[in-house]
């Protein structure tokens, strides 16, 4: 991967951000992704959707270096033609270098902290350069407190764009469902990633609050630029936001392609509805009279 | 007491359902003390057994047990009527707000006290000795709070640290004649090496199995210590540790001496003051770097560790470091106590550094409010000060420790001081309720 494919490319070519290449994982004798291969573009929302069990989640664990995948290439490129191979990098690292940040499916928030720290705590690696690795902090130098003021300018400016601003005295583990997941996605977003992972960020949501996490993501790609993956069930949010969509299933990709495209493809339906093949989908939806 | 009822009814209510919780229970007593205490067999004149009652003692356990049993009922029941009901309201509503304006200044006087100490009690050589044992406690408290309530991760064999510095210094000091200015730093940096050789093999341990290998490598220690013959004196320990000196001036009657120099007669106290101020130093030294770190970014990476270690990886923060330095850190604290403790006593051996110091330690840390530097040193004064309280009581002194930890734990299950404070805020400082702190990663 010494190439920089992205200098080259122009804007009709495509412009992956990340690219898998036969990834697979297996734990002992089960095969939780098989051969998986995908893309996602630049600056765009890709979902990736299946049944429960499908290996999405073991995916976005390899992505994100949780797992180490038994084999495959996971590539993430940089705007500037930077690329990562993120299946070699230790977990930590895959935020600190390459910039993928996640959230999780079970919310992973520090709970006796306030939500200000948890976005702050999300700027470490920036604070501690400018602390002289705590050097500098310990004495209480300028240039450190200048950093930390920016740092919590910059929770601020997130605390607003999550309409959290008056929770951020308050510790995470005080806040409502809707407000924690939002402040995941905050906290996250402070780590100025390329690549946003979001492993079910609707789960659990209301309509309404469904429908503010669309406006959020798109936001977070309009103004700022970062490109999302996405793992979710609500149709709502995959559907209306997506570019592209990714379906698994069973940890085979099944189908790729818009969200059109996937509405129609009766392999999908068939997977969703739990049927063999794809002839009996057409019964199934006489049954239900669609 | 969720229902909507007026205070007086609940209460009345809560009453009649203890009543009956107590008789219930004094039935069930009754039954059983019944034949075994009520009735009693003995032998007769004439060897046949005879039947004696012995119905007050009886009356008197089941009287015991009623009451018991109303009590327990009334205030920790499934229909407990709050402590707090028995306060007058306003006084109740005042109580929490009172205990945090307390507890600032709490804090400055305890340090302005501990400052006059040598002053008020210059002649009572007991109470200074007492100062600076409490003082080192309070330190080794405050070192393993880096440790325990910040990182989170609950290290058992904390005495480890302090035995290292104590023999760093008593051997740099007797070997090669440095004095203990130089020795303390150095002491220091040997314990926190120390603290990464730990910290190393336990990077993937966490909770209980963190525990048993810390205790162990506590163990390790003081047995290396005390069978190493040749190099730390086995059991017979090391003697003649050079006393600390007033920046050169010995403590000593003659020419030269701290007491010849600023005209003063001498008098052994000096050296007794000087050690005073001298840990209190080392004490409020652990403190500022403390609180100090809490507030930079590694301080807060050690809070987020405790709270969730995962969630700290998706963030790019490095937790094998962030582990090695809390452990380094706090390693490093019980360092600079070890060589203090070594120069004031003059004579260490391993008998010093068993696992129940780590222990003392480690229930400070717990009794204060794991995180909470003010707690610490409060718990250290009530331990130590009660442990001298009840000396004369040797026999009974760990029972009423146990008993009273027992209490302390049933009323407050995170230390004095539960709450947490944030390191920094925007509009306005909260205090953090202790049950969304996480105590362990």
């Amino acid at each position: 991967m010494s190439a920089p494919m992205a200098a080259a490319a122009s804007e009709q070519l495509p412009n992956p951000i990340l690219t898998v290449e036969h990834l697979s994982m297996r734990f002992g004798g089960l095969v939780a992704v098989d051969d998986l291969s995908f893309t996602a573009e630049r600056g765009q929302i890709t979902a990736l959707i299946g049944p429960n069990g499908a290996g999405k989640t073991t995916v976005f664990n390899c992505i994100t270096g949780f797992y180490k995948p038994t084999t495959g290439l996971i590539r993430l490129a940089h705007a500037d033609g930077r690329a990562y191979l993120l299946e070699r990098l230790l977990n930590f690292r895959v935020a600190q270098r390459a910039r993928v940040a996640r959230t999780f499916q079970n919310i992973r928030l520090f709970q006796g902290m306030t939500a200000l720290e948890n976005l702050v705590v999300a700027q470490h690696n920036v604070l501690m350069k400018a602390s002289g690795f705590t050097f500098a902090g310990l004495v209480g130098l300028k240039s450190y407190r200048s950093a930390e003021s920016a740092a919590v300018e910059k929770a601020r400016y997130w605390l607003e764009r999550t309409a959290l601003l008056s929770r951020a005295d308050d510790p995470a583990g005080a806040l409502a469902y809707g407000e924690q997941r939002r402040l995941e996605i905050a906290r996250a977003m402070c780590t100025d990633p390329v690549l946003l992972c979001l492993d079910e960020p609707a789960a659990g949501l209301n309509a309404h609050e469904s429908a503010e996490l669309n406006d959020l993501l798109q936001f977070i790609r309009r103004e700022h630029g970062t490109s999302v993956l996405l793992i979710e069930h609500d149709m709502s949010v995959v559907m209306e936001i997506s570019d592209h969509i990714v379906v698994l299933d069973y940890g085979v990709k099944i189908a790729d392609g818009t969200p059109e495209e996937i509405r129609n493809d009766p392999k999908v339906i068939a997977a969703y509805l739990g049927v063999e093949d794809e002839d009996e989908v057409a019964n199934v939806e006489a049954e239900v009279g669609r | 007491m969720k229902s909507l009822a007026p205070a007086s009814t609940q209460s009345g209510l809560s009453i009649v359902a203890a009543l009956k919780d107590a008789a219930l229970t004094a039935a069930v007593a009754f039954g059983l003390f019944f034949f075994m205490i009520g009735l009693r067999a003995e032998q007769g004149l004439g060897g046949a057994l005879e039947i004696t009652t012995r119905w007050p003692s009886l009356a008197m356990l089941v009287a015991a047990v009623f009451a018991g049993a109303f009590v327990r009922a009334l205030f920790f029941g499934r229909r407990a009527i709050p402590l707090e009901c028995l306060l007058p309201a306003s006084f109740a509503r005042r109580g929490a707000k009172a205990v945090s304006s307390v507890s600032r200044f709490v804090g400055p006087a305890l340090l302005i006290f501990a400052l006059l100490v040598p002053v008020l009690f210059y002649q009572n050589r007991y109470i200074l000795d007492l100062g600076i044992m409490v003082l080192t406690y309070v330190m080794l408290g405050w070192g393993l709070n880096v440790v325990i309530g910040l990182a989170g991760l609950l290290d058992l064999g904390y005495v480890a640290f302090y035995a290292v510095g104590a023999y760093s210094y008593a051997l740099l000091a007797t070997t090669y004649g440095l004095s203990f200015w130089i020795c303390l730093p150095l002491a220091g940096i040997l314990a926190a090496f120390w603290g990464i050789i730990l910290g190393f093999p336990v990077l993937r341990l966490r909770g209980d199995y963190l525990a048993i290998v810390t205790l162990a490598f506590g163990e390790i220690i003081r047995l290396v210590l005390l069978n190493w013959q040749s190099f730390t004196g086995g059991p017979n320990g090391i003697s003649s540790i050079p006393r600390p000196s007033f920046f050169g001036l010995p403590f000593t009657d003659g020419e030269g001496s701290f007491a010849a120099t600023f005209g003063l007669e001498y008098s052994p106290t000096h050296r007794v003051v000087f050690l005073f101020y001298l840990i209190l130093a080392l004490a409020l030294l652990t403190n500022v770097v403390t609180l100090r770190l809490r507030r930079l970014p590694i301080g807060r990476a050690w809070e987020a560790m405790r709270e969730d270690e995962i969630a700290c990886r998706s963030l790019g923060i490095n937790t094998t470091t962030t582990k090695l330095t809390a452990f380094a850190i706090g390693a490093m604290f019980g360092g600079f106590a070890g060589s203090f403790f070594a120069t004031r006593q003059g004579f260490i051996s391993p008998e010093s550094f068993t696992f129940g110091e780590s222990a003392l330690v480690l229930a400070i840390v717990v009794l204060g409010g794991m995180g909470s530097q003010l707690g610490v040193a409060v718990a250290a004064l009530v331990m130590l000060g009660g442990f001298e309280l009840f000396r004369e009581f040797e026999l009974y002194r760990m029972l009423v420790f146990g008993f009273a930890m027992v209490l302390i734990m049933i009323w407050r299950p995170r230390g004095l001081v539960a709450t947490r404070d944030p390191s920094l805020y925007l509009t306005e400082r909260k205090a953090i309720a202790g049950s969304f702190v996480k105590v362990q990663g």
